[in-house]
């Protein structure tokens, strides 16, 4: 295992060396930043053209300049200094947080979505639904996400703050949502003619009832959860997780997801007291790890034999029933957040990464304001690697499910729940591991344009200082946390692969 | 007893989708069979038609000039006339407002300005024209450089194998770490004012990573195929080997794949653009069309909207040609056969027995 990292690291670090001996040396041949002073008539320009020349070792021709470079990246990371004379190091460790938290949560986002309606899109082979996918990731491909972007201002942030002024919702929305919903459906759960208008009419009814109840009672004012609805939604998560994981043939591990509801729901008032007196990143960990201990120790009781997809339920359904009273605890934060003289009723922000006018130490109005503010460009730089997940699993599930394994799993009698979720998912997420380093990099070339488009001060405001400033320095540390979170990816994509696949042997030899 | 024959006589979905399939590529060239399977795919012929119609539009539009020879376009502003900025039937306080009008119960027309004008009169349907000819154009020439590039370096590395192999993955692995936006702004920011063909061209120079590892893979499965080893048994150069031989094999891979290239490359171009990095006033491209009127969505959104669609319009035809050349060239693949065919089927077979 320490051979093999060993190599796949070496490996990287020569493709970091090469990949950075290019960059370098095309943005050196590709301009001159003593442009503007060559052609200055100012007395001093003469002394200024020497001085840079000296600073930046301009006499030195570029290849040979790379290594006077590297030199002193290798004695202690020293990027050396920007135009204006910052340390490149101080700018870009303020700038790696605000990117990677972009990046990160428009990666997960897309993985998660595109995962499962690339599933669910194949295991509908040719319906109306697949069609439609089809066309939505075709056409997510070809969007220009600056475009994207200024839509989703427009629509989703302003159109939306005003909705909120008045919180009800109009009729005419209200059907047309309806219609968007039953569709959605019927098309999903598909079947003959009779059945899809059923579907249809059924989903479209129960969401334009809620639609009305959300809008009778101004829900979105004030919105929350509470105990009673939580209780409802939490029991659709037991029972939709135990189908998924096990089937609901196993009733060691429905108890264990039913006993993980109940438990929850004691728990809801004591939790919402720590909530509010020792709320914090630290508190919600603690509490994470609290919930799948008592998720694990559920599963020991009711299961005697067999016990790891039991386990697996019971945690899994208490990490989601936690997030939803998670949620609610934002959703309570909603309305205080919005009265505070710094948000002013219109929570959806259009530009940079945070409210610096939000009263400080307050930490759940920190937190609801920092997802308030990746709400837009997540959804930007997600739709784009969306598409590509969705046809990549709809590709590769189709593949295995044509697999001899898949036939001989059904001919053995297994369900067909089984034969889908043991025999070939787990088989469909092995490839997939492939193409999440290819998307890294366009990920990263996505946050640069929508840090721009949403004033983001993260690397693709440095970026786009380097290039036009022509500051080499600045563009070479930005290239390299770039390229090293990619090759990190890819690293990791590497020991997934070689986790999720035993034919894969991970040796030294 | 009763049951064995009944199984005999139904056949399964399956046998009967396989058997209408097989029927109808039996004698066919594999070219033809692939020519058949593209017609077939409806998305990728109505794209090839919207994308065609697309270029013949946008091309007639305005002046051209070939060589020596002049084209008049048909559309009567150019990219630099600013007529005066219409008022009379726009909202109050917006000058330039769009005449078009597709409305199907009342009148088509274009009208005076189509797309609107802009700030200072020019025509917007003229410089949404000219924008979607230089995307049409840097599409182009980096599919073409690109492909024969990537063609080119996943040939020689597939088919030569050994050091030359290594050394040309190196390069590429190389490339293919620094994402195309950083390869794309550098090069754009100091060459985009040489003129949009060059800046294809240069661009071009680094798209083609993606496609030379494909080729590379089908190069090196072809080249120990038998017929390989018949060719070189009869003396055959390797000139004459991968062009004659390995290459037609490989056409499959290498036209899907530029035409992925292709709506990348008019993604990045746009990009590029938008961030001032690509084409460069007073030329003009859908990108920074975009990039210089986002901010004016709110008052005149037809600045935004239109130059938009034609990118949204043009790479949405280019991914699903894409895809049906994909299907196409793909042998697994077999086409979905319809109840309806099915059942005709199976009455033929039930009257054959019968």
């Amino acid at each position: 295992m320490i051979a093999y990292l060993g190599r796949r690291i070496t490996a990287l670090l020569i493709i970091l060396f090469g990949s950075s001996f290019i960059l370098y040396n095309l943005a050196a041949i590709s301009g001159d930043p003593t442009e503007a002073l060559r052609g200055s008539t100012d007395p001093k320009a003469q002394a200024q053209l020497l001085a840079l020349t000296r600073t930046l070792n301009l006499n030195v021709p570029p290849p040979a300049r790379y290594f006077l470079w590297l030199k002193r990246i290798f004695s202690g990371f020293n990027f050396g200094n920007t135009r204006d004379g910052h340390p490149v190091s101080v700018d870009l460790s303020a700038a790696i947080p605000t990117t990677i938290r972009l990046i990160l949560l428009a990666t997960i986002i897309a993985i998660v979505l595109g995962v499962a309606f690339g599933i669910v899109s194949a295991l509908r082979q040719y319906s109306r639904f697949d069609y439609g996918m089809t066309f939505v990731a075709f056409l997510m491909y070809s969007l220009p996400i600056f475009w994207v972007a200024v839509l989703l201002k427009q629509y989703l942030a302003i159109s939306f703050n005003n909705f909120l002024a008045e919180v009800t919702i109009q009729p005419g929305w209200i059907l047309a949502l309806s219609v968007v919903s039953g569709v959605f459906w019927a098309s999903l759960i598909s079947g003959d003619r009779k059945r899809v208008w059923k579907i249809f009419g059924i989903a479209g009814g129960i969401s334009a009832l809620i639609l009305t109840v959300l809008s009778i009672t101004k829900w979105f004012a004030n919105p929350g959860l509470g105990p009673i609805v939580l209780f409802g939604l939490s029991v659709g998560v037991a029972y939709g997780i135990t189908f998924l994981s096990t089937g609901l043939g196993n009733k060691a591990a429905l108890k264990s997801a039913q006993v993980m509801v109940v438990i929850a729901l004691v728990l809801y008032y004591p939790n919402q007291y720590i909530f509010n007196h020792a709320g914090g990143v630290q508190t919600i960990l603690v509490q994470l790890l609290v919930t799948l201990g008592i998720g694990y120790a559920v599963s020991r009781y009711f299961a005697k034999i067999d016990r790891r997809p039991v386990a697996r339920t019971a945690m899994i359904t208490g990490a989601v029933i936690g997030l939803l009273i998670l949620v609610d605890k934002l959703m309570q934060t909603w309305k205080p957040y919005l009265a505070t003289d710094a948000v002013n009723g219109r929570p959806v922000p259009t530009i940079s990464e945070s409210n610096s006018l939000l009263p400080a130490g307050n930490f759940w109005f920190t937190f609801l304001d920092t997802l308030l503010h990746l709400f837009l460009p997540t959804i930007a730089l997600s739709l784009i690697s969306f598409a590509g997940y969705i046809r990549y699993s709809r590709g590769t599930l189709l593949e295995v499910m044509n697999q001899d394994y898949i036939r001989t799993a059904r001919a053995k009698g297994l369900t067909e729940r089984t034969v889908i979720m043991r025999h070939a998912f787990r088989n469909t997420l092995i490839p997939l591991t492939t193409i999440i380093v290819v998307d890294f990099a366009a990920i990263i070339g996505g946050a640069i344009i929508t840090e721009r488009v949403f004033g983001w001060r993260g690397m693709g405001t440095l970026f786009n200082k380097a290039i036009s400033d022509f500051d080499l320095n600045l563009l070479m540390g930005v290239f390299f946390v770039t390229a090293t979170l990619a090759v990190l990816a890819n690293l990791a994509a590497d020991l997934i692969y070689s986790a999720l696949d035993p034919r894969i042997r991970v040796v030294g030899s | 007893m009763t049951l064995i024959s009944r199984f005999k006589r139904k056949k399964s979905d399956e046998v009967i989708s396989g058997d209408i399939a097989n029927r109808e590529v039996e004698g066919l060239s594999q070219g033809q069979i692939v020519r058949r399977r593209f017609l077939r795919h409806r998305g990728a012929m109505i794209s090839l038609i919207v994308l065609g119609a697309v270029i013949l539009f946008v091309f007639s539009a305005l002046d051209l000039t070939i060589g020596f020879i002049k084209y008049p376009g048909w559309w009567k502003y150019s990219i630099v006339d600013q007529p005066d900025i219409r008022t009379n039937g726009c909202p109050p306080g917006l000058g330039g407002c769009p005449t078009l009008s597709v409305n199907p119960f009342g009148a088509f027309g274009l009208g005076d300005h189509p797309f609107g004008q802009d700030d200072i009169g020019r025509d917007y349907f003229a410089l949404v024209m000219r924008g979607a000819q230089r995307s049409i154009l840097v599409m182009f020439i980096i599919g073409i450089v690109g492909g024969a590039i990537g063609t080119t370096i996943g040939a020689i590395s597939g088919f030569y194998r050994g050091v030359v192999d290594s050394v040309l993955m190196r390069f590429t692995d190389f490339i293919i770490t620094i994402p195309s936006i950083i390869i794309g702004s550098v090069i754009g920011y100091h060459f985009g004012n040489l003129g949009v063909t060059f800046l294809a061209f240069y661009l071009g120079l680094f798209a083609w990573t993606g496609l030379s590892r494909l080729v590379r893979g089908e190069f090196l499965t072809l080249r120990e195929r038998e017929f390989v080893d018949a060719a070189k048994v009869a003396g055959a150069s390797n000139r004459r080997i991968i062009f004659k031989h390995i290459l037609p094999n490989a056409v499959g891979v290498i036209i899907v794949s530029v035409t992925l290239i292709m709506s990348g490359a008019i993604l990045l171009e746009t990009a590029l653009s938008y961030l001032g990095f690509g084409v460069v006033a007073p030329d003009v491209s859908l990108g920074l069309l975009i990039s210089q009127y986002q901010d004016s969505f709110t008052t005149r959104p037809w600045l935004f909207w239109y130059p938009g669609i034609f990118i949204i319009l043009i790479a949405l035809s280019v991914n699903f040609i894409g895809d049906g050349l994909r299907d196409a060239f793909d042998p697994r693949q077999r086409r979905r056969i319809s109840r309806k065919e099915k059942a005709a089927e199976r009455k033929v077979a039930a009257e054959k027995q019968g």
